[in-house]
């Protein structure tokens, strides 16, 4: 359908998977990958979305322009474990028609 | 031996709820958290945010809402086991249960609802090589008694309440308090903050930014961390200290209950959604987010009402046979265990002359 995205989504496992997403559903990252199930339920998402958690934690691999990082999403990754430069929380990216061909993995469960 | 008629893991809303329904049951419960206060997620990860969708609340602070179940619930007495995880199960003769904590705490009761949410919150573990070696050798992820610290020289790490609050609190009784953060901007209350600035100033709190631990020291016990400091140039150092204790904050297990030989499916307890969210165990039920069947959704009104049904399903175990019809609190009022009675005022009769 038009308003939905190609987004590849690495899993912990390291298995690439390619997805849907809709962007006329206000679904974040986070939630995206909850509907593919492509993470155990209880392993992802587990403050809801709220930037409280870092369960949602994925490493960004292209360049897209993303929505900028607001102050929670920050300070949750400063106390989060496995953050790299490209370190993101799924649930703070809602999903718009600019992320076509997104790739991103999941950081370790921790 | 705790005995009662409902044991209860888990004092999240769900756990709470289901006090007071099979109160007016005249089911006595008791309930086993790993957390140190009632509320579950609700008071442990977001105590301070709003939740939309409690029926009659148009806005709660889940804090608030913890509030609220604990004083409808308080005239059914519930026994509380907290900051004990509960750990094995074990079925009786006569059909009751033995639950066991991991303090050794032991609980009996012919019903167990697990209302455990996403499960136990454990402390989350800094990736630090050499860490399991020094637990309970100085490495503390959870401090329970801060008197161990009089006088010694503790290292904290973490930037959110419980790193700033347990650095303040412990700028009293420790000789020394490090306090190392990865970024020089901290993510608790605005007073907490400040009180720590404060401290700092005072040189009762010595503050280490942006940095973070990477190693430890130490032959049987702690002697000091590696710092790694990234400000300007990156330096590694060694600061000496007694105990080390990082403070990242809490992530839900499933844990010990996930080896009790219930049906488990996603990372939560399958239950009969027909009749009664009773597991495949007869006599353990599992009520709110931990449970799944087709069409689960996670909300806590979805909770209250499985709590509600599952006290019906209890009180037939517990009085088999027995006659019962549901009552409208309106009707009967509420008569609790501790003597007091709720009850409608009666209808004002007067004559108009």
């Amino acid at each position: 359908m038009e308003q939905d995205v190609n987004i590849k989504i690495t899993d912990r496992d390291g298995v690439t998977h390619e997805v849907l997403a809709p962007t006329d559903m206000a679904m974040n990252l986070m939630e995206v990958i909850r509907s593919y199930e492509l993470a155990p339920e209880g392993t992802i998402g587990i403050c809801g979305g709220m930037a409280m958690c870092a369960s949602c934690q994925c490493y960004v691999n292209t360049n897209h322009n993303l929505p900028e990082m607001q102050d929670d999403e920050e300070a949750m990754l400063s106390e989060a474990f496995n953050v790299k430069d490209n370190s993101r929380l799924g649930c703070q990216i809602q999903i718009t028609l600019g992320m076509e061909g997104l790739e991103i993995e999941l950081a370790p469960e921790s | 031996m705790i005995k009662t008629d409902i044991l209860i893991i888990g004092a999240g809303p769900t756990g709470l709820f289901t006090v007071f329904e099979a109160g007016l049951l005249k089911l006595k419960c008791h309930l086993i958290d790993a957390l140190p206060q009632p509320g579950g997620q609700c008071s442990e990860i977001y105590p301070k945010k709003p939740i939309y969708d409690i029926p009659a609340y148009p806005e709660i602070l889940a804090g608030d809402l913890t509030n609220k179940l604990l004083e409808q619930c308080k005239q059914f007495e519930p026994g509380f086991t907290l900051g004990e995880r509960a750990e094995t199960i074990e079925k009786q003769e006569d059909e009751s249960f033995i639950v066991t904590t991991n303090k050794g705490t032991k609980h009996q009761a012919p019903v167990v609802a697990i209302a455990g949410g996403l499960g136990s919150f454990e402390p989350r573990k800094p990736l630090i090589h050499n860490i399991a070696n020094f637990e309970d050798k100085g490495v503390e992820y959870i401090i329970k008694d801060p008197e161990i610290y009089r006088d010694k020289r503790v290292v904290i790490a973490g930037g959110g309440d419980s790193a700033l609050d347990w650095s303040i609190f412990l700028s009293d009784i420790a000789s020394e308090v490090t306090l190392i953060h990865r970024r020089n901007e901290f993510r608790g209350h605005l007073d907490s903050v400040e009180k720590v600035q404060e401290l700092k100033n005072q040189g009762k709190i010595n503050l280490i930014t942006p940095a973070e631990v990477t190693g430890i020291v130490g032959d049987r016990h702690v002697n000091a961390v590696v710092v790694s400091q990234a400000e300007h140039i990156e330096k590694e150092f060694e600061l000496e200290c007694d105990h080390f204790i990082p403070l990242f904050g809490l992530s839900p297990k499933l844990g010990p209950i996930a080896n009790w030989g219930l049906e488990i499916e996603k990372n939560a307890i399958k239950v009969n959604n027909a009749l009664d969210y009773q597991t495949n165990i007869p006599g353990i039920f599992a009520i709110g987010d931990v449970n799944t069947y087709p069409g689960k959704l996670k909300l806590i009104l979805c909770g209250f009402h499985e709590a509600t049904l599952m006290c019906q399903a209890a009180y037939q175990i517990i009085n088999p046979g027995k006659r019962y019809v549901l009552k409208y609190t309106t009707v009967s009022g509420i008569d609790g265990f501790d003597g007091t009675r709720k009850e409608a005022p009666k209808a004002v009769v007067k004559a108009i002359e």
